[in-house]
């Protein structure tokens, strides 16, 4: 008998530490604006790739329009160009420790703002 | 005989053929269904006693769970929780890839950049549906900064578009490079133990010594990989869901 009361006071109280929780995060996290740059090897990794993955998806969304439309080579030279620029767009946002939400004006304001 | 790039090599194991589609099971394939097995057995062995105080094993897998739901619920926030099952998944398959891989003899399919791809993919289509389910062609906005001149639109929304569409790329690229490059580097330190350790021991001692170094650092660059790839994708859907 005892018991059964201490298990519903436990799940009282359960749901009151979720109620609590709840309300604590209630403003949809605080995202991940306040992390740390990485440093060093991850860090010089993290720009390569990001650099590359940059001029690789340019380069191919080019081909890929080319090929869609028909007007090989002309949309991949600018996209091949567009590329580089995101690529480096890209190391430059994990250079400045912004977040890796869409946008980059978006990231700025939240960095000066958030911390 | 102490071939690198030899451990990587997809091997059939039960010849499929579908057409002209080649569905072998292979040695890619057992890794998997061991991982998913034991992962399964893991998880539901552990918490099958629910008991109130913990056991040893039903610790563990508290810890994980616990672990991924803080990761969620500081990345996301609490919307984030209906998709927790996946983030979930996603973690336990990519950590258990990574670790089991460690075992000699046995393949790390998180070293196949179409795996990692595959799930990358996955994480940006299903964040992509889930920003248009929710915000519909306001979702497009973010990729126009606020405040920048119109002019700049058609050069800024390019590079934006590449800028995401290179997301499942380089997360996708960051687990399979880290998986492979370590995995290399492990076998040709263990190339250099044998060949100078036949000579004489005492030179053999030396790349043994950092073989175990790197080992160790091996061992953290599996467990750390899974995070940064969870947690990425974590990112990824804070953005869907919030919008700034």
């Amino acid at each position: 008998m005892a018991e059964q009361k201490d298990l519903s006071s436990l799940d009282d109280l359960e749901a009151r530490i979720r109620k609590a929780r709840e309300r604590e995060t209630e403003e949809a996290g605080n995202g991940p604006g306040a992390r740390k740059p990485p440093q060093g090897l991850g860090l010089g990794m993290r720009l390569a790739v990001e650099v590359v993955s940059g001029v690789a998806i340019g380069c191919g969304l080019g081909y890929f329009l080319d090929s869609w439309l028909g007007t090989r080579p002309w949309l991949m030279v600018p996209f091949l160009l567009l590329g580089g620029a995101a690529g480096v767009m890209n190391a430059y946002r994990v250079a400045r420790g912004l977040d890796a939400t869409v946008g980059l004006g978006a990231a700025q304001r939240r960095k000066t703002s958030g911390s | 005989m102490a071939n690198p790039i030899e451990q990587f090599k997809i091997k059939p194991i039960v010849d499929l053929h579908m057409g002209n589609v080649d569905i072998s099971f292979t040695n890619s394939a057992v890794m998997m269904v061991i991982s998913v097995v034991l992962i399964t057995a893991f998880l539901t062995l552990s918490v099958r006693s629910r008991a109130l105080v913990p056991g040893r094993w039903q610790s563990v897998a508290e810890v994980f769970y616990e672990f991924i739901a803080g990761m969620l619920r500081d990345n996301v926030g609490s919307q984030g929780r209906k998709y927790f099952p996946f983030i979930f998944t996603l973690f336990m398959f990519v950590l258990f890839g990574n670790v089991l891989g460690m075992i000699p003899g046995s393949f790390t399919y998180t070293s196949h950049v179409i795996v990692t791809f595959a799930m990358a993919a996955v994480v940006f289509i299903g964040v992509t549906i889930i920003g248009f389910a929710r915000h519909g062609t306001h979702f497009l906005r973010m990729f126009f900064p606020h405040g920048a001149p119109l002019a700049t639109a058609l050069i800024l929304i390019p590079i934006e578009v590449i800028s995401y569409f290179s997301r499942p790329f380089s997360l996708a690229v960051r687990l399979f490079a880290n998986m492979t490059v370590g995995h290399i580097i492990l076998k040709v330190m263990g190339g250099f133990v044998v060949s100078l350790g036949g000579f004489y021991l005492l030179p053999g001692l030396v790349p043994f010594a950092f073989l175990g170094g790197i080992t160790v650092l091996e061992f953290g660059i599996a467990l750390l990989q899974a995070y940064v790839f969870t947690i990425l994708s974590c990112i990824y859907l804070h953005d869907a869901i919030h919008m700034h």
